[in-house]
């Protein structure tokens, strides 16, 4: 045990000129997790913010090494939780490179089908997180009301609520439930009608607005030089959405846009994310129609066995750009993974947004980046 | 700001609190779209999806027969080490040994309910069940043995 940090002696310390340091997290409940930034003030502005991290460090990384290409995969659901389909389609998309598996044409309409449902259901999360963020309790339980209809479609052909592991190398796991389709089309038509409420109740609010627009400027050279993906790096206007760019599955079949903003502020960044549960719904209902006929599994080997070489597939989750690194050596277990979380670049330019504004703007510009702790710390 | 502007935002401000304060009203004076379920009280007519995964079970028939072979597909398939079987050798009336399942052990407490076992299995001799309260004041209870005392393997699966 330790008794003495730099953390805590910086703390004891009084900084130059009447700076004071302080503590936010790791269990702190603004934080969404365990995140701890030590934040240094003067007065009521921010000078600095650094985060700490490694509270929830699993080394995912290392453990997927021990396990098969079948195996690693349910992993990735412990990362960014809050996408957990989207996470593993970027993994069994990578297998499914390396081995040359061919997927049935319906495997791919139903992970695009649940890609977009786990979209809806992350932007849900956040919608109802940061609205609490800034005081406003209700709203949370608005967005999870839809949010459990999701939650009960997943349940239904998935099995599990959160952790899924529906994507399998070769398809899916299950077929969709015979249910599936009416359940997501009354999802959808709920959805529309229900989507003017937060409109009502967070968008226009006046209170909500005036601590969002002009707070957290994120240029687009910034959002760039910082690595920033996914709505932080949209907010700013920057084009970048891998559905888009590098399409995987059907995206190249259906028509959506790539939503983009210029505000660059908070506010910009929470548009975005709303705009782009109306894509998903298009996407969705372009879809939900038209699941082809045929095999949702494609036959593969039991013991997969990629060739020698590094595969890398990206994916685009609803926090920013995923990508999956797979080194193999030809055997049963992966040489090296890497994966490229969203979260950990989207945090590195929280120092860069807040500093010189407030602290109590900390909290609303740290809620637009949707961070999700175990997907930083892995 | 000129005073025409101010109190357009002072105007504009009040209207966009009172919006979102009727759509709460709304819902205080509609009791019934409200949604949430009362869990523990509910417990009788609760009802979970058929796919649901809580733990996994191993069925035996009204004859005491289960269809496990033994051959350690889902030990294999497992990630967390969960399944651990013990064989042994029967004598089959031929005279011939052969495999057969001993002891199904199945560690609760290091399942993440993944489905790969399952999944795995030639002869669907292991399915999830829908149980999902497994709290115990003993963690040692969290270990369990699939197979009950007596059971055999059912004609005809190999």
């Amino acid at each position: 045990m330790y008794t003495e940090t730099a953390i805590i002696s910086d703390n004891t310390l009084a900084g130059p000129e009447g700076e004071l340091v302080i503590n936010v997290g790791p269990q702190h409940p603004a934080t969404h997790g365990v995140l701890h930034l030590v934040i240094t003030l003067q007065g009521e502005t921010v000078k600095k913010i650094e985060p700490h991290l490694g509270y929830i460090h699993r080394s995912i990384e290392k453990m997927c090494e021990s396990l098969s290409y079948r195996q690693f995969i349910y992993v990735t659901s412990r990362m960014d939780y809050l996408s957990s389909h989207i996470n593993n389609l970027g993994c069994a998309i990578c297998v499914e490179k390396s081995m040359q598996i061919e997927v049935p044409q319906r495997a791919k309409v139903i992970r695009v089908l649940m890609s977009e449902l786990t979209r809806i259901a992350s932007h849900e999360l956040w919608l109802g997180a940061m609205a609490m963020d800034l005081g406003a309790f209700t709203p949370f339980f608005y967005a999870f009301r839809e949010r459990e209809m999701i939650n009960e479609i997943m349940e239904d052909s998935c099995g599990a609520r959160l952790t899924m592991n529906y994507m399998v190398p070769g398809g899916v796991m299950y077929d969709i439930h015979p249910q599936f389709r009416e359940k997501t089309k009354a999802f959808v038509k709920q959805f529309k009608q229900k989507v003017v409420e937060y409109d009502d109740l967070v968008t226009n609010n006046i209170i909500f607005q005036n601590r969002m627009k002009g707070v957290g400027i994120l240029s687009k050279e910034d959002a760039i030089s910082f690595g920033c993906t996914g709505p932080v790096a949209r907010g700013s206007g920057l084009s970048c959405d891998t559905r888009k760019i590098f399409p995987y599955e059907v995206y190249a079949d259906v028509d959506f846009d790539e939503v983009l903003e210029t505000g660059c502020d908070s506010f910009a960044r929470y548009m975005v994310r709303v705009r782009e549960m109306h894509q998903s719904i298009r996407i969705i209902e372009q879809l939900i129609d038209n699941i082809p006929e045929g095999d949702f599994q494609a036959k593969t080997k039991a013991v997969l066995k990629p060739p020698k070489g590094e595969f890398y597939q990206r994916v685009e989750t609803a926090r920013g750009e995923f990508g999956v690194y797979i080194v193999s050596e030809g055997g049963t277990t992966p040489y090296r993974i890497k994966f490229r979380s969203p979260g950990f670049s989207n945090l590195s330019a929280l120092d860069h947004m807040a500093r010189g504004s407030k602290i109590g703007d900390l909290m609303a510009t740290m809620g637009t980046l949707d961070l999700v702790i175990p997907d930083i710390d892995r | 700001m000129s005073v025409k502007e101010y109190i357009q935002n002072v105007y504009n401000g009040v209207t966009s609190l009172l919006k979102g304060m009727r759509k709460t009203g709304y819902y205080f004076f509609h009791p019934k779209e409200i949604i949430t379920q009362q869990y523990p009280d509910n417990r009788s007519t609760l009802q979970l999806a058929e796919r649901f995964r809580g733990e996994v079970v191993m069925p035996h028939d009204a004859s005491n027969e289960h269809a496990c072979t033994g051959c350690t597909a889902c030990e294999l398939a497992c990630p967390n080490g969960t399944i651990k079987i013990i064989t042994r050798f029967d004598t089959t009336p031929e005279g011939k040994k052969k495999k057969a399942l001993d002891t199904f052990i199945y560690h609760l407490e290091l399942c993440t309910m993944c489905n790969l076992c399952v999944e795995a299995c030639p002869t669907d001799a292991i399915k999830m069940a829908q149980n999902f309260e497994h709290s115990v004041f003993d963690r040692s209870k969290l270990t369990k043995k699939l197979n009950q005392p007596g059971s055999k393997i059912r004609e005809g699966v190999e």
